[in-house]
């Protein structure tokens, strides 16, 4: 696989806390192509969030703490970089936008300098290179008067303003792999499309390869080619964007796009939920995490946890049973 | 800004005049009077001496008088003479007229001294301890709050809480003493008691022999009254960098990959200043305008003394002039923070 961007395997995050070790990631692994998109997507708490810092080694530690896995990029294990290695990963070779763009920002620092920092410091530019170049990046994604713009401090942007500045400053340096974590989670609805395409739109000019987080079904619809549905830590189903709308083939994938709106369907139906909460990640449980909250759940899912198979070509699902016919594979 | 100044300087007059109706109705509130004696002073000798502090006038008369005399700029043809009642601290001359304000009276006790004396020899001497003790705080404090906070649970975290719950907790009375005793008296490193500078001052308030002699006498006292509030201003600062290295905008930075110190010098440190600048205000205030233990264990000649004793021998313009004074220190104080503020944190706009 000549394009093969990065590669991800068997990757486990743990939290040691005062009430237990909480495994957030358990053995993922899944690989990224040059240009291609991938999504992951989950519920709140799956382990998505946690297995991008992982990579990036941004994970606070302690408590958090990588105990397995790699993750190719370059020839290199990114998880076994020295601080001063990974630090000339992040932002230079990887870019991340995250959830909040309220606060994710510094209040007291202009949006200039926080976008000429990684210039400076990744490309050697001086600050008046780093200046002309960040007014560019700020017109890149589409900010209005971005000279002037360059002296304003966070505060003087809207929310999406400034999620497009997070944007800016997470490409600033030409990254392989840009990783938005829920960029338009806290986005008004309106301004969520209008994210979307400018992050299309960068990723077909800049041909970088997209890492998206969310756990809204509907984005990832537009964006992605490949989607990796995340349960507890475990990744239960991974296929391209078109086979796992039409095809899903995970119990709780079903669930997730259950409870989504559909605008082609013919009469009005209720949505539906999936029943229950998701487990504390504390103990490893042998069953299937996904079992009490099940409706297909058999004998086998409740003694052993699944394992990851792929089903058909470029489609791999964690489950025992085939919800086709409700029968075990 | 500039008419914000303005306003909150004219919200400082409002303030001082409210302290000194309070401070004028407690005061004679209080039993006893400036001249009352265990053993009492002949009924003769009382009637002249009220009579001439216009002390048998009405309180109301008596507290117009004080308003007048202190608040109100008088524009007369003499020149300032040697009259204790007639001491004003600001005298301008233009041409024949003098533009005189502020006379805070004559010190009943201290007979051959102004409230304004006491201003100009004794307030610099406490503002040169407090300067030095506020600057020695904040030079150990602010370090040590950001070493314990970047060594959060470690054994130098640890060892700097240690040093700053010592600091907080060992009074001057206490440390003081142990100073004196090891420095001045077994060791015989330093004086043991007096200030190093004495009037006149350079720009009204600074030592003009800044120097080892100068030093020698300045340190005791400074370390003494510096450490307890460089143990708050470390204790503060640690947990408000504590605070802000947990923001999402540090998450930021580091996905930036800027070096650790870099994050927390440049993305950190400003965030978290604001609670530490904001107990500098009071601070200063209190340290400035004389600490009554600090110079009475160090035999320092400052104005910490009068808050107490002008209380205790109802020496009316001493305990009026005090009192005014620490309110104004406090009020401009709070405004410098306030400043502070608008430079620390762009968000915070005044007008």
């Amino acid at each position: 696989m000549p394009d093969l961007l990065l590669d991800v395997q068997g990757l486990n995050t743990q939290f040691k806390t005062s009430d237990g070790v909480v495994h957030a990631v358990n053995g993922v692994s899944f690989n990224l192509r040059e240009g291609k998109t991938l999504a992951i997507v989950g519920e709140s708490g799956c382990g998505k969030s946690v297995t991008m810092l992982s990579l990036l080694s941004l994970i606070p530690s302690p408590p958090g703490q990588i105990t397995a896995g790699k993750a190719i990029f370059y020839n290199r294990d990114l998880l076994k970089l020295s601080n001063e290695e990974i630090r000339s990963v992040r932002g230079a070779q990887i870019g991340i936008i995250f959830q909040d763009p309220m606060t994710s920002l510094n209040p007291v620092l202009t949006i200039g300098f926080q976008l000429a920092e990684p210039l400076i410091l990744h490309l050697g530019m001086t600050k008046v290179q780093a200046k002309s170049r960040a007014a560019e990046l700020l017109s890149m994604v589409g900010i209005p008067n971005p000279a002037e713009r360059l002296n304003d401090y966070p505060h003087q942007f809207s929310g999406g303003m400034r999620q497009r500045v997070m944007i800016a400053m997470a490409i600033s340096c030409t990254p392989q792999i840009l990783i938005a974590d829920e960029p338009t989670t806290a986005l008004d609805v309106t301004i969520q499309a209008q994210i979307v395409d400018l992050v299309k739109r960068l990723r077909d000019k800049l041909g970088m390869a997209i890492i998206w987080i969310s756990h809204d079904l509907g984005v990832v619809a537009g964006i992605a080619h490949r989607v990796i549905v995340m349960y507890a830590g475990l990744i239960v189903e991974e296929a391209g964007v078109n086979d796992l709308y039409a095809n899903p083939q995970h119990p709780y994938t079903i669930g997730l796009l259950g409870s989504l709106p559909r605008v082609d369907e013919k009469e009005h139906q209720r949505l539906v939920s999936i029943e229950g909460l998701p487990p504390v990640l504390y103990a490893h449980p042998k069953s299937c995490p996904f079992a009490p909250r099940c409706k297909w759940a058999v004998e086998r899912c409740w003694n052993e946890n699944p394992v990851l198979e792929e089903i058909e070509a470029g489609h791999r699902v964690a489950c025992w049973v085939d919800v086709n016919t409700g029968k075990e594979r | 800004m500039g008419r914000y100044i303005i306003r909150r300087l004219l919200n400082m007059l409002v303030v001082v005049l409210v302290v000194s109706i309070i401070t004028f109705g407690l005061m004679h509130a209080i039993p006893g009077g400036p001249f009352s004696r265990e053993k009492k002073l002949p009924e003769e000798t009382i009637r002249v001496l009220n009579e001439r502090y216009h002390l048998d006038d009405p309180l109301w008369k008596q507290y117009g008088n004080y308003v007048y005399a202190v608040f109100i700029p008088h524009i007369t043809t003499t020149p300032p003479s040697n009259s204790l009642s007639d001491d004003f601290m600001i005298n301008v001359n233009i041409g024949s007229v003098w533009i005189r304000w502020m006379n805070f009276g004559p010190s009943y006790k201290s007979r051959s001294r102004s409230v304004n004396d006491i201003f100009r020899d004794n307030l610099p001497i406490s503002a040169q301890l407090g300067l030095l003790s506020l600057i020695l705080a904040v030079l150990i404090g602010l370090p040590l709050g950001v070493l314990s906070a970047l060594k959060q649970n470690t054994i130098l975290d640890y060892l700097g809480m240690g040093v700053a719950i010592f600091g907080v907790s060992v009074p001057v009375i206490v440390l003081g003493p142990i100073l004196v005793w090891i420095f001045g008296v077994a060791l015989k490193w330093l004086p043991v008691s007096g200030w190093g500078s004495h009037p006149p001052f350079l720009l009204g308030f600074l030592p003009t022999n800044f120097g080892w002699q100068y030093i020698k006498y300045a340190i005791m006292p400074t370390v003494a009254l510096g450490l307890g509030s460089s143990a708050v201003i470390a204790r503060l600062t640690r947990a408000s960098l504590l605070q802000t290295v947990r923001e999402d905008y540090i998450r930021t930075a580091r996905s930036k990959g800027l070096r650790e110190s870099v994050i927390i010098s440049r993305h950190a440190l400003k965030n978290s200043l604001i609670p530490v600048i904001t107990i500098l205000g009071p601070l200063f205030a209190t340290l400035v305008t004389g600490t009554f233990v600090t110079e009475l264990i160090f035999g320092i000649p400052g104005m910490g003394k009068y808050f107490v004793t002008s209380i205790t021998n109802r020496d009316y313009p001493v305990i009026m002039g005090t009192i005014l004074l620490y309110a104004v220190f406090l009020v401009l104080a709070n405004l410098l923070v306030d400043i502070a503020y608008a430079y620390l944190d762009p968000r915070i706009k005044y007008d």
